[in-house]
This record gives C-alpha cells, sequence and structure tokens, in this order.
C-alpha cells in the first residue's frame, strides 16, 4: 500500500539525532508491548509479514504522531480482532468472556532461547529456474498494490542490475494476507542513485534493495 | 482487508500507552493466550544476553582470522552460526564490507529491519522517519550529520532492508591496531560502525602516538 510508512526519499523529516547511551527500551511498558508482540506469534495465527501490515493500516497521521512500540501494540491489537484470538468485547473491557476456556500458551519460558535461535526461515524450495540471472538489466515495476508490499515506490519504474540470487522466499504480498506463501526468488538488485534520484545524486553512489521476483520485470 | 475495527478497539483502552499495554497483559494472561514468564525471558534476553558486542565478535574474528573472513563474506549466516549467533531477524544475514573504495550504509526505508542476534534491538534513530527517508536519498547528508564525511571518490553503497536479507557492515580495520587481541580489537568495534554510520576509531594511545612528531 502506498503508505506513509514507505518512506524511503521524503523531505520534511528533520535531522537524524542519535541518543547517547539509549536504553534498550525506554519505559517497562516498551518492553512489555515488544514481548507481548512477539510471544503472540507462537499461535501461529499470524506471520511477520501480517504484523507489518497491520501497523501500516495505523491511520497516516497517527502513524507519524505515535512512538515506535505504539505502532506495535496497535498491529498487535488489530491482529488479536481480526484472528479471533480476542473479541472486540474483550480488548474493549480487559475481561475474557464469561465461560471462556482458558487456554495454554504456546510460548513458554524454557521455550525463549530455542524459538529465537530457530528464528523464522523464509527461504523455500523452489522447483524452477530463477527467471532473471546475476549481471542482468532490470526494471523494478511500476505497480500499486493496495495491500502489503515490499516494493518501496521510490524504486518503482527504475532500471537496476542483478547483483545477487538469494534462493526463493515466502512473498510477502500473499503472506500478510495469509493467503499462502508463494515462494519465488529473492534478488539483490542494485540501483545507481542517479537512476533512482537524478542527476543531483553523487555519481558513484548506488542503493542495494532486496525484491521479489514478482517486482521485477526484464528489460 | 479495508477495515477500521482497530481504530474502534484502540478508543476503548486507556490513551496511556503504559496503561494499555497493562491492561492487555492482563487480558492476555487471563485467556491463558500469553505466558507472563516468557514475557521476561523475551526482554531479559534483548536488554541482557543479545546486543552489539556479538556483532563486534563477529568483526574482530573476521579482522584477525581472513579465512573466516572469507566464509562470513560468501555465507554471512553460517559464519555468526560459528559464533554461535543465529535466528529471528537473521535467518539470512548478508555481510558487506568497508574499503578503501568502497563504504556500506544499512536501513529499512519501510519499517525497522536489523540484525537483531549481532546488533541487538535497533537504537530510535534508526527507527526514525528522518533515517528512513534520507538514508536511500542523501546518505551523504546523513552521515556528515553524524559526523562522517566520506569522499566523493568512494561510492556509498546503501542498502534497504526492503526483504528477508539482514545486513552487516564489516568496518574497516584502523591502523595502528596490529599488536591488539581479537578481544581488544573487538571492543573497539561500535554498533554504529557495524551500520555504516560510523567508523571504527584506533585506541586512543594509538591516536595520540600517530599525532606526535616522529
Amino acid at each position: 500500500m502506498n503508505g506513509v510508512h514507505d518512506m524511503g526519499g521524503m523531505h520534511g523529516m528533520g535531522p537524524v539525532v542519535p541518543e547517547q547511551h539509549e536504553p534498550v527500551f525506554h519505559a517497562s511498558w516498551e518492553a512489555r508491548a515488544f514481548a507481548l508482540s512477539l510471544a503472540m506469534f507462537g499461535w501461529g495465527k499470524w506471520n511477520i509479514d501480517a504484523f507489518r501490515y497491520a501497523i501500516e493500516r495505523t491511520p497516516p497521521a497517527e502513524y507519524l504522531r505515535v512512538s515506535y512500540y505504539e505502532k506495535w501494540l496497535a498491529g498487535l491489537l488489530v491482529l488479536l480482532e481480526e484472528s479471533g484470538l480476542a473479541s472486540r468485547a474483550e480488548l474493549e473491557s480487559g475481561h475474557p468472556a464469561p465461560g471462556s476456556l482458558k487456554a495454554d500458551p504456546p510460548l513458554t519460558a524454557d521455550k525463549v532461547a530455542p524459538v529465537l535461535a530457530n528464528g523464522v526461515p523464509t527461504e523455500r524450495p523452489l522447483n524452477r529456474p530463477a527467471r532473471f540471472t546475476i549481471g542482468q538489466a532490470v526494471r523494478a515495476r511500476k505497480i500499486n498494490p493496495a495491500g502489503h508490499t515490499r516494493l518501496p515506490r521510490y524504486a518503482r519504474g527504475s532500471v537496476g542490475v542483478v547483483d545477487s540470487i538469494h534462493g526463493a522466499h515466502v512473498f510477502p504480498d500473499s503472506n500478510a494476507r495469509l493467503q499462502g506463501e508463494q515462494p519465488q526468488p529473492l534478488y539483490s538488485v542494485r540501483f545507481s542513485a542517479r537512476e533512482l534520484w537524478g542527476e543531483a545524486a553523487a555519481a558513484r553512489d548506488t542503493v542495494y534493495l532486496g525484491l521479489w521476483e514478482d517486482y521485477l520485470e526484464p528489460v | 482487508m479495508e477495515d477500521h475495527t482497530h481504530d474502534h478497539a484502540r478508543q476503548q483502552l486507556p490513551s496511556d500507552p503504559a496503561l494499555r499495554v497493562l491492561a492487555l497483559e492482563s487480558l492476555l494472561v487471563e485467556k491463558g493466550l500469553v505466558d507472563p514468564a516468557a514475557l521476561d525471558a523475551l526482554i531479559d534476553t534483548y536488554e541482557h544476553k543479545i546486543g552489539p558486542r556479538n556483532g563486534a565478535r563477529v568483526v574482530a574474528r573476521a579482522w584477525v582470522d581472513p579465512e573466516y573472513k572469507r566464509r562470513l563474506l560468501t555465507d554471512g549466516t553460517a559464519a555468526i552460526a560459528e559464533l554461535g549467533y543465529s535466528g529471528m531477524e537473521s535467518e539470512c544475514l548478508v555481510v558487506v564490507e568497508n574499503t578503501p573504495q568502497h563504504h556500506n550504509l544499512v536501513v529499512c526505508t519501510l519499517c525497522s529491519c536489523y540484525p537483531w542476534p549481532i546488533l541487538g534491538l535497533p537504537p530510535t534513530w534508526y527507527k526514525s522517519s528522518a533515517y528512513r527517508a534520507r538514508a536511500v536519498i542523501d546518505p551523504r547528508g546523513v552521515l556528515s550529520e553524524l559526523g562522517l564525511e566520506i569522499s566523493q571518490n568512494v561510492e556509498i553503497r546503501t542498502w534497504d532492508s526492503t526483504a528477508a536479507i539482514r545486513y552487516l557492515v564489516l568496518p574497516e580495520r584502523p591502523a595502528g591496531t596490529e599488536n591488539l587481541t581479537e578481544e581488544q580489537l573487538a571492543a573497539l568495534v561500535t554498533r554504529d560502525a557495524m551500520v555504516g554510520t560510523a567508523k571504527v576509531s584506533p585506541p586512543p594511545e594509538t591516536r595520540q602516538q600517530a599525532g606526535e612528531p616522529r
């Protein structure tokens, strides 16, 4: 979706301001929001792409106004309700529906270390060759999907060169909508800064993007 | 999938995020959907066990062991696993090397993708709108603001973490560190140098010596 989250190339965002000796979390609620979001993946009702898509659906003005972990919290609430793990009434009241059964959480403390160490690999076997080859010129397609996509607006329509191929990976555009993994080749594509931004960009500079095959077309 | 139910649900919860999270955790625990001890373990992991010291060990090993460096640049995922780092948010890791000709910079313009197992959770500036917006269109301006001037003769390669790949920058080993141990080298390596917004500085005593007339 052409949301405000797709920020590459925007102006007016101000300077980059590092914080000296920044803590991992600035408040305990941030840590709890982070951990709740991670732990709830254990139910297998959604995936990282769906989580990103839920965050992206935050109304633009609110997306820019609220803090990072408030966005996580907003995304988590969307998914809890959409998945049916919690009802609207429960989220509003803060209490389980009368008579509801208590579940057993899939992620217990003893499983945290192995779950994190395994991660969530997205590479999948593919029984066909990749469509493009290393060194080939490709164009990022000019598309404007209304749903989740990982093709940023700033690259659409630009021509780059395939720098490397990273096997086949779960396709975020379908996975975010829980419509299947549809694995396809993932390419690292090199664009010259001038191709993306015009003549004002430094002549030598380049930008590399990870792009799924459906984002690309031959030149 | 367009709906606005989430707006509604959000508005019913307290506006203070601390109270909202408290209410949500209480509900999810009561429903048996989360184990509070698992939440504690997750937080403890990212506050105390996983952070940029992991990445610094990887960098120092690559500086002292050319064969490890070769493996790291060929298959970053496997090479960091040799040092015990793997998993969530680095299932597919690519290491990019800074050289006198190339400077690498990592960003995620679409969200906040970052190699957690080796750098920990990203700092606020990395997640900021300013960095996400500007790193791809004005990397030299961003680096200059952060105190790093890159010559026009050097190619800046900006890696936008749009996909399943996470990136680690392998910084240049500073001059005057030939006699340092791997552990001493690791102590020099900063998080920002592994994202590409800084270079690794030599140790203070080396800098002083370099400033003295010979």
